[in-house]
């Protein structure tokens, strides 16, 4: 599996065949904390990767920094050949790298219909002149609609439609955020904790979904803290602790990594959960 | 007791109900559609005040290019107002336009500002022009309490055409994709950026949207009166907020009707005030005290709607529920 995906042994910023995102040197401090510092990361093409480690290791600030959500001190980072550094957010979702957020944001008081139609692009009746003359957007608007409504259906919030996204329960906005972030019709989606609320029966649904977004031929990084999700349906996890990478590889070599169980566990904690340990331990 | 109502019914329907609610239609798309806290409509009234009298007076403008003066500016303080604080939290678009609107009102009304802005004294005579662009013959025209002549008359076709027309523009807007987009932003700016939209650049048009609507009302309210730099202060946005707040801030009739409603309980109240304070009726208040006591009484109503339907008149409760 590792050679599938990397072009040589399982460490930490191994080179992939088929990079959609490089980074380089990211590393963002806040005060005296450095929360991410990563040297160098490729995350593969058309692959679920799952990004694990232990709270506060810098999963979601490396997200905040990847999206233009957040400025690293230094660093560069090229997505789908695309240099993004210091690109507003707004355009590095336009280029077709969408994510969600560990704390769901839902538009309370749009409809779940309208909330999943924010999330197309390139309706004209977004610009304010176009807005004024219905017949100029009225057609993107069905096609619009129709695609929502397809998508709504897929993820069983097509009873729910009219309804106020304010009276979502958890899960089902977890559900909603991630079908509005695919109206945009991206190349590559990142989740921050999509299980993270949703019962266990929604899970297997949700898996499907994510497993579904591979099959279309989209680029999956992902957020998780449960095992079971990240050994089902990833391809390849890389495992953050205190804000670098300290392990990567297919799910099931990556989870016997001693420097992974440590990381989890806390043993060597602070001491030596360097790059060394786990060349050494591989 | 006629006069009395009929002095209510007639300032439902005065051009300066209408400018008011034009300024409040403004801060409907800003607040209530937007999410802007704008506290400074009252600098976007002034611009349309001085900058189309003085655009007139000093310069000798035609009236449309005074009108045209005063649009600009409006979109350059728009401008001004919003590059420093729209990437920042909301907060500070609030005291930003709160301070400009006051520093606007101090430097128009300084001495050495008279030769152009009239100072403390303010500015008239501007209106000539926009009285010749009226068809209705010389006259008095209505009937009881309620005539005017020829340009009370136009003023009012005036006054309340733009209000219907600026209420059309923003239904429009609000019910497009443009509406969709920055009801987003009022709901959370980042899940709106995280779907490719230029956050930035929405709440910059709202600003300037709800802004030239404020400066067309600075110059209705301006046309049968005089300029008066005292009219502009933080008063009159606070009016408009009231009148927004009463109609319900995310609808499109609401800051119209809020305006009305606001005009004449006000002057239905100091009518009955004075009545009673005349007939020895009411003996524990002078007539210099009516003028205040009657915002008072507009104060406690707004406390008492607030309580009672805090989402305004016209607003949704179903919307409200989940705000807390
Ligand atoms: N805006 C900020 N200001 C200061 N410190 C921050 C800020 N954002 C994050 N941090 C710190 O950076 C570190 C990494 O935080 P981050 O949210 O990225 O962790 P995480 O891996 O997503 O954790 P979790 O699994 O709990 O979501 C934490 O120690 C956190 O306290
Ligand atoms: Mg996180």
């Amino acid at each position: 599996m590792a050679n599938e995906i990397a072009k040589g042994p399982a460490t930490p910023g191994v080179a992939k065949h088929d990079p959609i995102l490089i980074v380089d040197n990211v590393r963002r401090q806040f005060g005296g904390l450095v929360a991410v510092d990563v040297e160098h990361l490729e995350i593969p093409r058309g692959m679920i990767t799952a990004l694990i480690g232990p709270n506060g290791a810098g999963k979601t600030t490396f997200f905040n920094l990847l999206t233009g959500f957040d400025t690293p001190d230094t660093g560069s980072w090229t997505f789908n050949g695309t240099k993004l550094s210091g690109v507003p957010s707004y355009k590095v979702a336009r280029m077709g790298m969408v994510r969600t957020f560990q704390l769901t944001k839902s538009l309370n008081l749009l409809t779940v219909l309208e909330n999943m139609r924010l999330g197309a692009q390139r309706q004209p009746g977004e610009s304010i002149f176009a807005a004024l003359f219905k017949p100029l957007w009225a057609k993107n608007e069905k096609a619009i609609t129709v695609r929502a409504e397809e998508l709504l259906k897929r993820f069983k919030l097509d009873a729910k439609s009219e309804d106020f996204a304010a009276s979502l329960s958890g899960g089902q906005r977890k559900l909603l955020e991630m079908a509005r972030a695919l109206m945009t019709e991206p190349k590559m989606v990142m989740l921050d904790e999509p299980m993270a609320g949703v019962n266990p029966a929604l899970t297997q649904s949700l898996l499907e979904h994510v497993k579904g977004l591979k099959d279309q031929g989209m680029s999956v990084l992902f957020v998780e803290h449960d095992m079971h999700m990240v050994r089902n349906i990833s391809d390849w996890v890389i495992v953050m602790a205190e804000g670098k990478v300290v392990a990567e590889g297919p799910p099931n070599e990556v989870m016997k990594n001693p420097a992974v169980i440590d990381a989890y566990l806390g043993a060597h904690h602070d001491s030596d959960l360097g790059a060394d340990k786990i060349a050494k331990g591989e | 007791m006629d006069l009395i109502f009929s002095n209510a019914v007639n300032a439902l329907f005065d051009p300066m109900t209408a400018a008011y609610a034009i300024a409040a239609i403004g801060i409907a798309l800003h607040f209530g559609f937007t999410g802007l806290l704008n506290f400074g409509q009252a600098s976007f009234m002034a611009v349309g005040a001085y900058g189309f009298a003085i655009a007139t007076i000093s310069f000798g403008l035609p009236f449309w290019g005074a009108v045209a003066v005063s649009v600009g500016l409006s979109v350059i303080l728009a401008f001004l107002l919003g590059i420093p604080t729209l990437r920042l939290r909301s907060d500070y678009l609030a005291i930003v336009t709160i301070a400009a609107s006051e520093m606007l009102r101090y430097i128009v009304s300084t001495t050495s500002a008279q030769p152009l802005t009239g100072g403390p004294q303010g500015l008239n005579n501007y209106s000539t022009e926009f009285y010749g662009l009226n068809p209705i013959p010389v006259g008095t025209y209505g009937f009881w309490n309620f005539t005017y002549s020829e340009r009370e008359v136009f003023m009012r076709i005036v006054s309340w055409t733009l209000v219907v027309l600026f209420a059309i523009v923003l239904a429009i807007l609000v019910r497009s994709p443009w509406g969709r987009v920055i009801k987003g932003i009022r709901e959370d700016e980042d899940a709106v950026r995280s779907l490719g939209k230029n956050v930035y650049a929405y709440k910059m048009q709202s600003l300037i949207v709800g802004g030239l609507m404020g400066t067309v009302a600075g110059i209705l309210f301006v046309i049968p009166r005089s300029v008066q730099p005292g009219n502009y202060g933080t008063q009159l946005t606070f009016f408009l907020w009231t009148m927004l707040l009463l109609g319900g801030a995310s609808t499109v009739i609401g800051s119209v009707i809020g305006s009305m409603i606001f005009w004449g309980l006000l002057s239905l109240s100091d009518d009955l005030l004075r009545a009673g304070v005349d007939n020895g009726v009411i003996t524990f208040l002078t007539n210099d005290q009516v003028g205040t006591i009657r915002f008072m009484i507009v104060g406690l109503g707004l406390m008492l709607l607030v309580i009672f339907r805090p989402q305004g008149i016209f607003g949704n409760k179903k919307e409200l529920q989940f705000n807390g």
